[in-house]
This record gives structure tokens, sequence and C-alpha cells, in this order.
């Protein structure tokens, strides 16, 4: 049974800032949501509130930057790009200020609906020069995602976790590296963020029906490890299926495309994301079946690059993660 | 530094220099400088603590945009000195007040007559719409309202480091239209922040015409006030007063002065025009020529010798 880490972030965060005088705690109205209330009490003299005004914390944490500080934003995803988005470029991104933008439910993680689900956060990082992208995957990831974030020269973006997380990994995010699951010769499955909690429910039953998976965990989105990528598709004999928490153009599965298609590598890929839709708000589970972003769309997947039917069903898939929508570990409904 | 001339005579400088350069490149932001010499002559001449230029006084070409790889990349700051704790700092907003920050910046000699000449040539830091990278620029501005909210972020940073100096940031009134100058200012109340203070330049003009044809602001410095900022409102070409209002005291809140001014002081002949002053082209040869004679009377210099089209 996998282990279950409630709230990393908030411990990860106050260990991190309190060591780092320089780190400034950013919040736009949703302090408990971002699991920072607690440092607010503790801290309130390394916190600024800055209310439910995106645009102006956009700009001000870039100003912080100008006089040497790093501040830490903390909100949900979508309000960290949607809205403020002309302040991203100009006040963040260009002039490369070091703003740590603490994304919050990305993808399909909250019942919050369009307005709440940040599903093309990474399409539009990926297009903005300077900008670099983590995304965390575990409760590990998160509890290494400050540091990781607060080592980069320049803005960066970070999907990050929340509540009841499960532990998958036991080694910190180590900015531009990749982690390697698992190291079969058929098909390479690539995958980030929750979306690789998936594919190891599959692992067993895929293993089980004789197909050898080579899998690739991306913390690090931007910048990114062409070569090591190009090294893992090289080893494989049938193809690539990307599954990310995310639209599928302009995210993961489309910075493999590319990949792949600038050097010419042959092999036929799967992309598997949000396609080209919309989601409305529900259950994380229930969002990932109806939307195919689940174990059980990842194994139709390998076997559309396989050419093969594995017969696995939903029962063969180990039981998924249950979590009620409004569970006592979350911060809150949404 | 201070200029060895008075605040007066470096705001007919700034007249002067844009118009003889809008004559000379066929029209230009002239309205700007007959609204903002004065502020713009008062922030550098008297008002700012700034130290001495650290950039060359001839502008360097462009040398490439904020990266990893451009190491040597450098902003436009430094024409406004050296970043020290007990210097100012100073953003101007409407980053297409370019023309007249950068006479400004040749009248208070921080930068050599020289840079005027590039301005808006291909390759040239000395940009139309002030870049991070233009002379006497720190951040990009172009996207208007983003500005005060810049300076408010700076000021709190440099108040918790202690530093003595102030951040000023010059505006134009256009902004209030935006809601993130009211986020801006509501923060900077929230949090106390008093070593920032705006200029404004409420010339009631924007690109479209006149602001009350465009979208109503109705009483900005009842609304300031509102939102928690002490506010004075002065007569943009009344440097006493404009004296008078830096003085007025702000603690724990941030001061914006409201300079209300003239889009055509200087050039009554601008007055034709109204209410189009946002960028002025010249509408036929010789509408250029009768304006040229006429706002050159007006300013106290010889017509600019015009070449022959």
């Amino acid at each position: 049974m996998v282990e279950m880490v409630n709230r990393p972030y908030a411990s990860a965060f106050e260990a991190y800032a309190v060591k780092n005088p320089e780190v400034l705690c950013l919040s736009a109205d949703l302090t408990s949501s971002c699991e920072i209330d607690g440092f607010r009490d503790r801290h309130p003299d390394q916190f600024l509130s800055l209310g439910m005004a995106e645009q102006n914390m956009m700009s001000f944490a870039g100003g912080l930057g100008l006089a040497g500080y790093r501040p830490f934003l903390h909100s949900f995803g979508v309000f960290l790009y949607r809205r403020p988005y002309d302040q991203l470029i100009a006040s963040v991104a260009y002039p490369r200020r070091k703003v740590r933008l603490m994304g919050f439910l990305p993808g399909i993680t909250t019942p919050g609906g369009m307005t709440h689900q940040a599903i093309e956060d990474v399409a539009i990082m990926r297009s903005i020069p300077n900008m670099s992208i983590l995304e965390t995957g575990d409760a590990t990831e998160v509890e290494s995602i400050c540091e990781a974030a607060d080592s980069i020269d320049g803005p960066v973006y970070c999907r990050v976790l929340r509540g009841s997380i499960p532990r998958l990994f036991d080694t910190p995010i180590k900015v531009g590296e990749m982690r390697e699951l698992a190291t079969g010769a058929d098909v390479l499955v690539v995958t980030s963020g929750i979306a690789t909690e998936e594919a190891l429910r599959a692992r067993d039953a895929l293993s089980d029906a004789g197909v050898s998976i080579r899998h690739l965990h991306i913390h690090t989105i931007k910048p990114f490890n062409e070569q090591a990528l190009l090294d893992h598709i090289g080893s494989v004999g049938k193809g690539v299926v990307v599954l990310e928490n995310h639209v599928i153009a302009g995210g993961v599965g489309s910075l493999v495309a590319e990949i792949m298609a600038e050097n010419g590598v042959g092999k036929p890929l799967v992309r598997l994301g949000l396609n080209d839709t919309f989601a409305h708000g529900g259950s994380r589970g229930y969002l990932m079946k109806h939307y195919g972003l689940d174990a059980g769309a990842l194994v139709r997947g390998i076997e559309r690059v396989m050419g093969i039917e594995t017969g696995i069903d939903e029962a063969a898939l180990l039981s998924a993660r249950v979590e009620a929508v409004h569970s006592a570990v979350k911060a809150e409904a949404l | 530094m201070r200029n060895k001339r008075s605040t007066e005579e470096v705001a007919l400088g700034i007249r002067r220099r844009v118009f003889e350069h809008s004559m000379r490149n066929n029209g230009g932001y002239l309205s700007q400088a007959c609204s903002a010499a004065e502020q713009l002559a008062f922030l550098y001449n008297e008002a700012l603590n700034l130290g001495e230029p650290v950039l060359p006084a001839v502008p360097k070409p462009f040398a490439g945009v904020p990266s990893a790889d451009n190491s040597d990349y450098v902003t436009g700051a430094g024409y406004n000195g050296p970043f020290e704790p007990q210097f100012d700092r100073l953003f101007i907003a409407p980053a297409h007040y370019a023309l007249v920050a950068y006479a400004t910046l040749i009248e208070t000699g921080r930068m050599d007559p020289e840079g005027l000449e590039m301005f808006n040539q291909d390759g040239s830091s000395v940009e139309m719409i002030g870049a991070e990278h233009s002379p006497g620029m720190e951040v990009h501005n172009g996207t208007l309202g983003i500005g005060l909210s810049t300076g408010a972020g700076l000021a709190f940073g440099r108040k918790r480091r202690g530093d003595r100096g102030e951040v000023c940031v010059f505006m134009s009134d256009g902004e209030v239209q935006e809601g993130q100058t009211w986020e801006a200012v509501q923060a900077a109340s929230h949090h106390g922040i008093d070593n920032l203070w705006a200029l404004m330049d409420v010339n009631d003009q924007q690109c479209d015409g006149a602001m009350d044809s465009v979208m109503e602001v109705r009483d900005i410095a009842a609304k300031f006030r509102a939102f928690g900022a002490v506010c004075v409102e002065i007569d943009a070409h009344d440097l006493d007063a404009m004296r008078q209002a830096k003085a007025e005291p702000h603690e724990g809140q941030p001061l914006i002065v409201l300079a209300r001014s003239s889009p055509t002081k200087g050039m009554s002949f601008l007055q034709r025009r109204f209410p189009r002053l946002h960028y002025v082209r010249f509408k036929s040869d010789e509408e250029r020529a009768e304006m040229n004679v006429s706002i050159a009377a007006e300013l106290g210099v010889e017509p600019v010798e015009l070449e022959t089209h």
C-alpha cells in the first residue's frame, strides 16, 4: 500500500522559507487553499496578503524581484496566468525576475470546473521565453518543489499538488532531469504529474499481458533534456505513448512530438490528455475516466501503438485511489 | 546630481527639443511634451535624488533581450544613476512619453543630444515606446497600468531592506481606466508603502481623443483617496505647486500628485488638432510649414530647417 502524505507543501514551504529570508510568501486570497495558512500565522513578517487582485500581485512580485527578493506566488494555477497574463509577460517573464509561481489544482484535480482547472497552463508557459516549468507528481516532489524552483535563475511556473498525496519516489526533484521508472523494450510511456500514478496502476497488468514498458516521469518540462528522451525512444521497438493531465495541444505530448519530428524519429506516437476540450466539475476519478486520462485510457493507447489487444480490463488494473470530493484531508471543498 | 539650470529652463528645453525632433521626423508625441515638460523637468532637476549616470552618454545599440544567454544585459536605468540605497528610482509608466523622457535626459546632462538622433532607428536602444533597455527606463511599461504595481513591489522591497531612497512612478491619467491601477493603490495603502509616490500627468487625453468621450473616469482624486492614497491636485505648469505637493506628508500611505495639464501648453498651434493629440502627424506640407513657424515663435527658437520632399 502506497504511503499517503498529508499536506506536504505546507511543511515543505515553511521549512524552506524560514531558511531563506529573501523568499517572500505572497497570497491572493487562497491562503488555506494553497496550504500556507500556517506559515501566514507563524511568520507574518514574511507573508504578504495581496488580496483577490492577481494582476497587481504579478507586477508587484516583479518589483519585489527587482528589489532582490524571490517571491513565491500562491494561487490556483489558472489565476496565475489567465487573468494576469500581460503582467506575467511584462513584469516577470521578460525581465527574468526570480518569481516562483506556485500553481495549485493543475488540470482536472479540482471539482471547480472550467474556471478552476488549469488545463492549458503548460502550453502557455512553454511558449513564454525565459520561463521554466516544473510539475509535481508525488509527495516527495511536492516536498522538494520549493528548493527546486528557487534554484532556477529566472521565473518558474510549478504545478503543485495539495492535500493527501501518495509518495511514489524517494529522491527529490533534480531540475532538468527525468525519472526512469521502468526500462522495458516495447513501448515508451511518458507521464507527468498525476498521470504517473495512473501509469503505475497499469504496470502489473501490462507486465502480465507481456508488454514491456519503458516509463519516464517528467517533473521538469522546461528546460527539457531532449537527448535523454531520444535515447529512451531509441531503446523501444514499438513507439511512444504520452499521458498528461492537460490538453493534448502544447503540453508534454506536443513536446515529445516536436522532438521526435525534428529528429526524424519514425515511430508511432499516441498523445493522451484532454482532447481539445474543456472539462467540467467533478471528482478527480470521474474526470480522469470521463476524459480518458486514467490507467484504462493509457492501456488503450499502448494497445494502439503495439497493434494488439491486451485484454486488460478495469478489474485488472490496481484499484484506484479513492478520495471523496469533500474529503477531510483537503484544505476545503474547492 | 543637480543640474545648473532652473527647472523652468529645463522644461522649455524639453519642449524645444521635442518640437524640433517632431518637425524633422514628420510628427511625434508633441502633446506629451506640452503637458509633461514641467513634470519631467521637476523630477530630474530637483525632486529626485539620483546619482551620476553609469551608462555612456551616447547610448549603445540594442544589445539583445534578457535571456539566460545574454549575461551582459542591462536596462536603461543606468541613465538615472546607480542602484544605491540612498538614491531614488523612477519608472516612466506611460512608455510612449519616451521622446519627452529622452529630451529630459539630454536637458539634464544625462544623455548626449546625439542620443535622440537614434530615436526609433532600427537596431537602436532609443526606442519609440520606451523599453527596459531604453535610456532612463528600468522596466517595461508599454502595457499601460502595470507601472504603479511594479513600483509598489519595488518600494515594499526597498523599505524592507531599509533603503532610504524612494520609488517614484511617473504616470498618465489614461491609466486610471485600467483596473490594475486601483489594485496597486489599494495594495500600497494596505501595506503602508509610503516610500512610493506618483506624479500623474492629467491631460485628459488618450489615444482615441478626450478621455470624457472615450471613458469617463470622474473624480479621480476622490477615488485615489477612497482607495487609500494621499492625493494632491495641482496645476501641472506651476512648479511651486509641484514642490509643495511633493512635500505633502503621507506617512503610511502612497502619495499621488495629480498634475492637471494642458496638452497644448507652449504649442498653442496644436489646439487646432484637439482632441486628436496622442500622436501628431502633419496633414500636409503646408500645415507642417505653418506649424513649424508658429510653434518655433512661441518657443522662442528659429523654425526648423525642413528638407524638401
